[in-house]
């Protein structure tokens, strides 16, 4: 092997690969934030009485799950210029991150609310609680403690996701690496710098995630384990 | 120019370039993963510690990076390989980190009295593994793994960058000729559809087969 190894070249643009994890950064919260607030929405309208809107939200979830999120963004991206809509390709990587991410949290979410004993609403109807206490105190908040990992190592799948949003040059994380390569012709070093970053990422979203739950759920039971 | 039968061909042998990608992708990472599940549960700390490595590692780089250090990795080797060698290796490390865990899951949840039964029966530890616990997890290791391959056929898609010709690199290609973006992806996404949604319907199926036996075995006990 005549190849010799230089990690100086592509290090020398480090400003560059921080800017990009700062844009995969917000990428990811901005998501994950629209995307739990959709999912839950979803969730509660699977489970409405109206058959339409049950209906409506099992085929967004569906059709979302069942396709690749490449061809998702490329259907945001292309597909509203060719209507007319010019959206900045961060914007189009937001939403279509949003639309996707959304499916995955209503299914997670949806397990979740099943998972709620029909008497523990029984007896918060007793109590007298309204509808919205009803979902919030009863509901909801129970619902996400027990699935609680299963959503973070979805936001973490979903932060990673994220390199995707390069194919339409959105300036994240891989995008940035795509320039870098091609400026510095080091492209395997680039992408194993780029795989670190990644790392790093992941391993403090979930420290940060295992911090918040413990904030956050204060009964202190282990998480995900029924009541 | 107009969205014709070539074009539609075009496609379709793209999607049949997808689950060619998908077959060898779960035959290689079901085969690696295997023994990263067999190492996740060694009685050997080291091999325990280097298989969790392994999977953090992989789980944590996503797979789009993965297909650039393959294909780009395998270049600096001296290789110039077609693009579905690039990436069929990376789908099946990116397979087997994630399959790994899934069966993983699956042998720890036969009931450890079994294992202790197979134990007091005086059976060798490759005995009981293939006789009483591999046989049991394969039932509860199945709905999961079929949800997987949903995983698996999606994920294919991100082969495109390496410039491999599959369902989503073909419609990027037809649409560059036509710019007809929305006809175009909406046909890439249902050919998609068809070839995911079988799965995830099977997948649910089997769930729900898998919950309810064991429900009626102990009624009847």
């Amino acid at each position: 092997m005549t190849y010799q190894f230089d990690f100086s070249a592509v290090l020398a643009q480090w400003p560059l690969f921080l800017h990009g994890a700062w844009l995969t950064i917000k990428l990811s919260i901005v998501a994950t934030l629209l995307g739990l607030l959709i999912g839950t929405l979803c969730a509660i309208g699977r489970g409405s009485r109206n058959a339409l809107i049950a209906r409506a939200c099992a085929t967004y979830v569906e059709a979302i799950r069942n396709t690749p999120l490449l061809v998702q963004i490329f259907l945001v991206y292309f597909g509203l210029a060719s209507i007319g809509l010019k959206v900045p390709a961060f914007v189009a990587a937001i939403l279509a991150m949003v639309i996707n991410v959304g499916a995955y949290t209503t299914e997670i979410m949806r397990a979740g609310i099943e998972s709620i004993h029909r008497s523990q609403i029984e007896a918060a109807e007793c109590l007298a609680l309204s509808r919205a206490q009803v979902y919030w105190h009863v509901i909801l908040r129970p619902a996400m403690e027990r699935v609680y990992p299963a959503l973070t190592s979805q936001f973490v799948l979903l932060m990673l996701a994220t390199s995707i949003t390069s194919q339409i040059s959105a300036e994240e994380l891989t995008a940035i690496a795509n320039r870098v390569q091609s400026d510095t012709f080091r492209a395997f070093e680039t992408y194993a710098v780029v795989a670190v970053f990644y790392l790093l990422l992941s391993l403090v979203m979930r420290g940060f995630f295992w911090a918040a739950g413990q904030a956050l759920f204060t009964r202190r039971r282990k998480l995900g384990t029924p009541l | 120019m107009v969205f014709n039968a070539n074009h539609l061909q075009f496609l379709l042998q793209g999607a049949g370039w997808t689950l060619l990608l998908s077959l060898i992708a779960f035959a290689g990472g079901g085969l690696v993963g295997f023994v990263v599940a067999l190492c996740r549960i060694s009685p050997i700390k080291a091999v325990r510690w280097a298989s969790l490595g392994y999977v953090q590692l992989v789980q944590g780089t996503p797979l789009l990076i993965l297909m650039f250090l393959a294909y780009f990795g395998l270049s600096i080797l001296g290789f110039t390989l077609p693009a579905i060698v690039a990436a069929g290796i990376s789908m099946t490390i990116y397979v087997s980190a994630y399959i790994g865990e899934i069966w993983r899951g699956c042998i720890q949840a036969v009931p450890r009295t079994q294992w202790e039964a197979a134990e007091c029966l005086a059976l060798s530890k490759v005995q009981r593994m293939a006789l009483v616990v591999l046989p049991q997890a394969l039932r509860i290791a199945t709905p999961p793994t079929v949800g997987f391959m949903v995983q698996i056929v999606k994920n294919t898609s991100l082969a495109s960058v390496v410039g491999f010709i599959e369902l989503a690199r073909a419609g990027q290609v037809v649409n560059n000729s036509l710019f007809e973006p929305f006809l175009v992806y909406m046909l890439v996404a249902g050919l998609y559809f068809c070839l995911c949604f079988p799965l995830s319907w099977w997948s649910r199926r089997l769930e729900r087969r898998l919950v309810v036996a064991p429900r009626l075995e102990a009624a009847a006990a």
